[in-house]
């Protein structure tokens, strides 16, 4: 009976989805003659430039997730710790950005970052350093812009299993004989994991197809699967081999989720309690 | 718990502690004003309060878990006031057990002596001892998740005493659980307590668990210890009202003093004047009566000048099984509260409300306290 009512989200999710995603798939198998083709898979076994795009969106998803993690961690306990109305106004200060354009965030790090922009001009100012520094249109400006833009992805699911630890908990690891350090590593590191690395993933796999940021911040330097299939159609007007790539990135996201899954067992921390 | 004596863990010694000058102000609020106390080595005392008196800050600040504004709290002549809680070596066992999710029964038991870096062997070995104390000698696999409330009561019991600590800290461990189980707890807690020898502190607002368990009794109202005795004592002599009011039922009534300073109710002498060890608060005596020891008179007992007389109105009269109930109607004014036992003689003749009664009470059985208004 209340099947009844997901029966539209199950059309919609089919309409939308799984029909596109058919498509993709079949126009990755077609050439430009409207033939069955291989060939757009073979060159990119062939030409070493598609192994170096899929190097690049890889290593700018992990230095960007290992960024996150290591800015995002301590904010997040920080705000766990903090009194609820405290925090609130700290989470207003994570999530705002996150509401606000992320075009517009883009350009600003542009704005802040580039060769006059006010980071540079600031530090000169100051003494800092002479030269301005090459902050943007390379990798350092991508992975500044997608850390920003990420890191609430990370905080917030890893906020919410730091709020769920029981303050009890550490007051017991104390009471036994736990200094601080001690109490923090082995107990509440522990029972935050859930919530890391479900905050990691969601970040990695977002990054794997992240598109804005780095075709602003990279400046052409940093070519990125989502960059390059763009490429390829402006260019070329390949479907067939753009569609190969969209193919290869959703198997490979894929591939990752699954290999995560079996090695943190999180499907509880994502798909909620078994 | 107690069936297994010859390998008991055993406790060195235990420490006395000694709190002195303890306050601790939230805002212009005072958790405890001034807190004088002496627990003696090895003793049960129970800190009992309704909530908000100070008592599981009292108990807190004990543990290390809040710092006072000022005073001393002493473990065996050591000042502690200024120890982490990390190094203070007192057990603890949480309201909410605060067991690690993260790992199984052995190794939460096992977690304060890895702390303290005994060697794998003995590890395993006082484990097993004091899950099998606390009878879970079976379950050392299982993971906290899958046991019930009374089981996890028992490992964060396991994991505060595994250690050898001189003092167990407990802040309402049973009320959680329920009443049969909890019932069977205290028992049992007071057995460990006896096999252990350890000083032991306890807080809890269950009055009825409090006489069970405890050795003494600190009543705590309003951020003060406002009496501290043995049970009986606390029961059967409370120093004023609240505490009269607090532990078990009591009626409340009010005496006069009359010109040569004794103390009448209503006209009949109840003593020749106030008791010398309490303090006149200037607004006169009361008197407590239990209503258990409040009895029926007949020929027997009318004219006896041990025992005070109340002509009453039955007001209600309740069957409770093991007991009755009534609330009679005494000089117009006064409720007064009654209880019979069942069996007794005197139950024979139910009441019916509305009927007239004479009820008789022994002096022996009646406290003065200070008045209330």
């Amino acid at each position: 009976m209340l099947l009844g009512f997901s029966i539209p989200a199950i059309l919609v999710v089919i309409a939308i989805i799984l029909i596109p995603i058919g498509w993709l798939f079949y126009l990755s198998f077609i050439g430009n003659d409207g033939q069955f083709t291989m060939e757009h898979y073979q060159k990119m076994v062939e030409y070493k430039s598609y192994k170096r795009v899929f190097f690049t969106t890889f290593q700018v998803s992990l230095f960007t997730t290992i960024i996150c993690i290591l800015i995002g961690y301590p904010l997040a306990y920080f705000l766990a710790s903090l009194p609820p109305r405290v925090a609130g106004f700290f989470m207003l200060a994570v999530l705002l950005p996150f509401w606000t354009s992320l075009l517009v965030r883009t350009y600003a790090w542009l704005v802040l970052l580039q060769k006059k922009g006010i980071l540079n001009e600031f530090a000169m100012n100051i003494g800092l350093w002479d030269t301005p520094l090459k902050l943007v249109h390379n990798m350092t400006g991508t992975l500044i812009g997608m850390a920003h833009i990420m890191l609430p992805f990370l905080v917030l699911p890893l906020l919410g299993s730091m709020k769920k630890i029981d303050k009890d908990l550490m007051h017991a690891a104390a009471n036994v004989g736990a200094s601080p350090s001690k109490a923090f590593w082995t107990v509440f590191f522990p029972l935050s994991i859930s919530g890391l690395v479900a905050g990691s993933l969601i970040v990695f796999v977002l990054c794997l197809g992240f598109y804005v940021t780095p075709a602003v911040l990279g400046g052409g330097r940093v070519v990125m699967v989502s960059t390059q299939i763009t490429a390829i159609l402006e260019n070329q007007f390949n479907w067939g081999a753009a569609s190969a790539l969209g193919v290869v990135l959703l198997i490979s996201t894929l591939l990752v989720l699954y290999i995560s899954s079996k090695i943190f067992k999180f499907d509880n921390a994502l798909f909620g309690k078994k | 718990m107690a069936n297994n004596v010859n390998n008991e863990p055993q406790i060195e010694s235990a420490l006395p502690i000694t709190v002195k000058n303890l306050t601790k102000t939230y805002g212009d609020m005072y958790a405890l004003n001034n807190v004088d106390v002496d627990i003696k080595s090895g003793e049960f005392l129970t800190l009992l309060g309704p909530s908000g008196s100070g008592k599981t800050t009292l108990l807190m600040a004990i543990a290390g878990f809040n710092r006072p504004d000022s005073g001393s709290i002493k473990f065996g002549g050591n000042e502690m006031i200024l120890t982490p809680p990390h190094k203070r070596d007192v057990g603890m066992v949480f309201q909410s057990y605060a067991l690690f999710p993260h790992m199984t029964v052995a190794e939460n038991v096992a977690f304060p002596l890895k702390l303290r870096k005994v060697n794998a062997a003995e590890i395993k070995e006082r484990v097993a001892t004091a899950l099998e104390t606390v009878q879970l000698g079976e379950l050392g696999n299982r993971d906290i998740d899958q046991l019930s409330g009374g089981q996890r009561q028992r490992v964060a019991l396991a994991r505060a005493f595994v250690f050898k600590p001189r003092i167990l800290l407990m802040d309402e461990p049973l009320s959680a659980l329920d009443k049969k189980l909890r019932e069977q707890m205290q028992i049992e807690l007071k057995q460990l307590h006896r096999q252990l020898g350890v000083t032991t502190v306890y807080v809890t607002h269950d009055q009825r668990e409090a006489l069970t368990m405890s050795d003494r009794i600190a009543i705590i109202n309003g951020g003060e210890i406002v009496q501290i005795d043995t049970p009986d004592v606390i029961y059967n002599s409370p120093s004023n009202s609240f505490v009269a009011d607090f532990i078990g039922e009591s009626t409340i009534l009010p005496l006069r003093a009359d010109a040569s300073g004794k103390l009448l109710f209503e006209n009949q002498p109840i003593s020749d004047g106030p008791p010398e060890n309490m303090h006149d608060n200037g607004k006169g005596w009361a008197l407590v009566v239990r209503p258990e020891r409040v009895f029926i008179s007949d020929e027997s007992t009318s004219g006896d000048e041990n025992v005070v007389s109340f002509d009453g109105i039955v007001k209600e009269f309740v069957f409770q099984g093991d007991s009755a109930f009534a609330l009679i109607t005494v000089a117009e004014k006064h409720e007064l509260s009654v209880r019979f036992g069942t069996n007794s003689a005197s139950f024979q003749n139910a009441l019916q409300s509305g009927d007239k009664i004479s009820l008789g009470l022994n002096l022996s059985d009646i406290t003065i306290i200070p008045g209330d208004e």
